[in-house]
């Protein structure tokens, strides 16, 4: 009995130890886990912002390896991200497609006038209900899709040079090694 | 300098209980949307399903309580699923699962990755039974044991069981 008294407190102290550890070691809390990734991504049909009259689905952002961006005009941290767009499509033959999310399509226009337009096509989401489908909670989110339209991975928050060279080129060398080009293949 | 502070104090005070207490009072789940229905049902249903999924942005807030734009998103998704596309509440549920994963949901389903939760408990509650079982063990061991007086002659066995006795 006197034993017991000993190791039951101690092993239960041991035991909020040990899910401290492990609770506060699971990192970014505000990352949630996609459900998206190996699913393909979902049928759509959204306006093309340069053009409204056109109406863009699933079919013409698949076929080879694309980065699919949820921006808007009222997110920060989406401008903080653009400079590493635009040297992306410098760096590699991947398509990028933007979806412009709950924004006005004017100053969407605007906004990519002002700071460069990187972008093959952008898709309008002014409702956000593509958001939805793509489990979409914030801006920016990216999106990495194989040539066949799955989706391998997804970027929640800013796209910057750690999340290229760690995360998103080596899928991409690995979907097909000549998409990446230039100095950047070489140090590869 | 006092003065000053008094006067400063009683302006506080008055500037409270005219002003501070006049505001009217702010509820937690009080996000205004226009959404129109077609029926009480359809609107009781909306605002149960609200309340049943969790804000993904927000952390520990349903959808219902949440001013965050992807909550309001996710209002109108659900409202769109339910008056455009007549969804059962469980369709509306699995859609919103299938998209943000079994975090929108406060009920997480027994998984892989969670079964831990879910047993939890009843390990918890085994070991506590099984330490009942043992404490009552122990205290039938400190009862008096049976006495074995089959080799005595009555007269003693008579003697022994009135000392015991008392």
């Amino acid at each position: 009995m006197n034993k017991a008294s000993f190791y039951i407190p101690l092993a239960v102290f041991a035991l909020i130890i040990v899910s401290f550890v492990l609770g506060f070691g699971l990192g970014n809390r505000s990352e949630l886990p996609s459900a998206l990734i190996d699913k393909p991504f979902p049928e759509f049909s959204a306006p093309d912002l340069f053009r409204p009259d056109q109406v863009l689905s699933r079919e013409q952002i698949v076929g080879r390896p694309a980065l699919v961006n949820v921006w808007a005009t009222w997110c920060p941290t989406c401008a903080a991200e653009h400079e590493m767009l635009i040297k992306i499509t410098e760096r590699a033959d991947v398509r990028l497609i933007g979806i412009n999310y709950k924004d006005d399509p004017d100053k969407a226009i605007a906004w990519l006038g002002q700071f460069g337009n990187p972008y093959d096509l952008v898709l309008v989401d002014d409702q956000g209900l593509l958001g939805v489908e793509l489990g979409v909670y914030g801006a920016p989110e990216t999106f990495l899709l194989d040539p066949s339209g799955a989706i391998v991975y997804k970027r929640v928050g800013d796209v910057n040079e750690r999340i290229w060279q760690q995360e998103i080129k080596p899928r991409l060398i690995a979907m097909s090694p000549d998409v990446v080009h230039g100095i950047d293949a070489a140090s590869r | 300098m006092e003065l000053m502070l008094r006067l400063a104090s009683l302006a506080t005070v008055l500037w409270l209980a005219t002003w501070g207490l006049s505001v009217p009072p702010t509820y937690a789940a009080s996000p205004v949307d226009v959404f129109t229905f077609n029926s009480i049902e359809e609107e009781a249903r909306y605002r149960r399903l609200i309340a049943e999924i969790r804000c993904p942005k927000c952390m520990n807030t349903n959808i219902a309580g949440s001013d965050a734009t992807s909550a309001q998103t996710l209002r109108v998704a659900v409202h769109r699923l339910i008056v455009q596309e007549g969804k059962t509440d469980q369709e509306v549920l699995d859609f919103m699962q299938d998209r943000y994963g079994d975090f929108v949901l406060y009920d997480p389903p027994l998984s892989s990755k969670t079964w831990f939760i879910w047993l939890l408990p009843v390990g918890v509650a085994l070991v506590i039974i099984g330490f009942i079982f043992r404490l009552l063990r122990k205290t039938q061991d400190l009862a008096p044991p049976e006495l074995d007086l089959k080799g005595l002659d009555p007269a003693t066995q008579a003697r022994l069981r009135d000392i015991i006795q008392d």
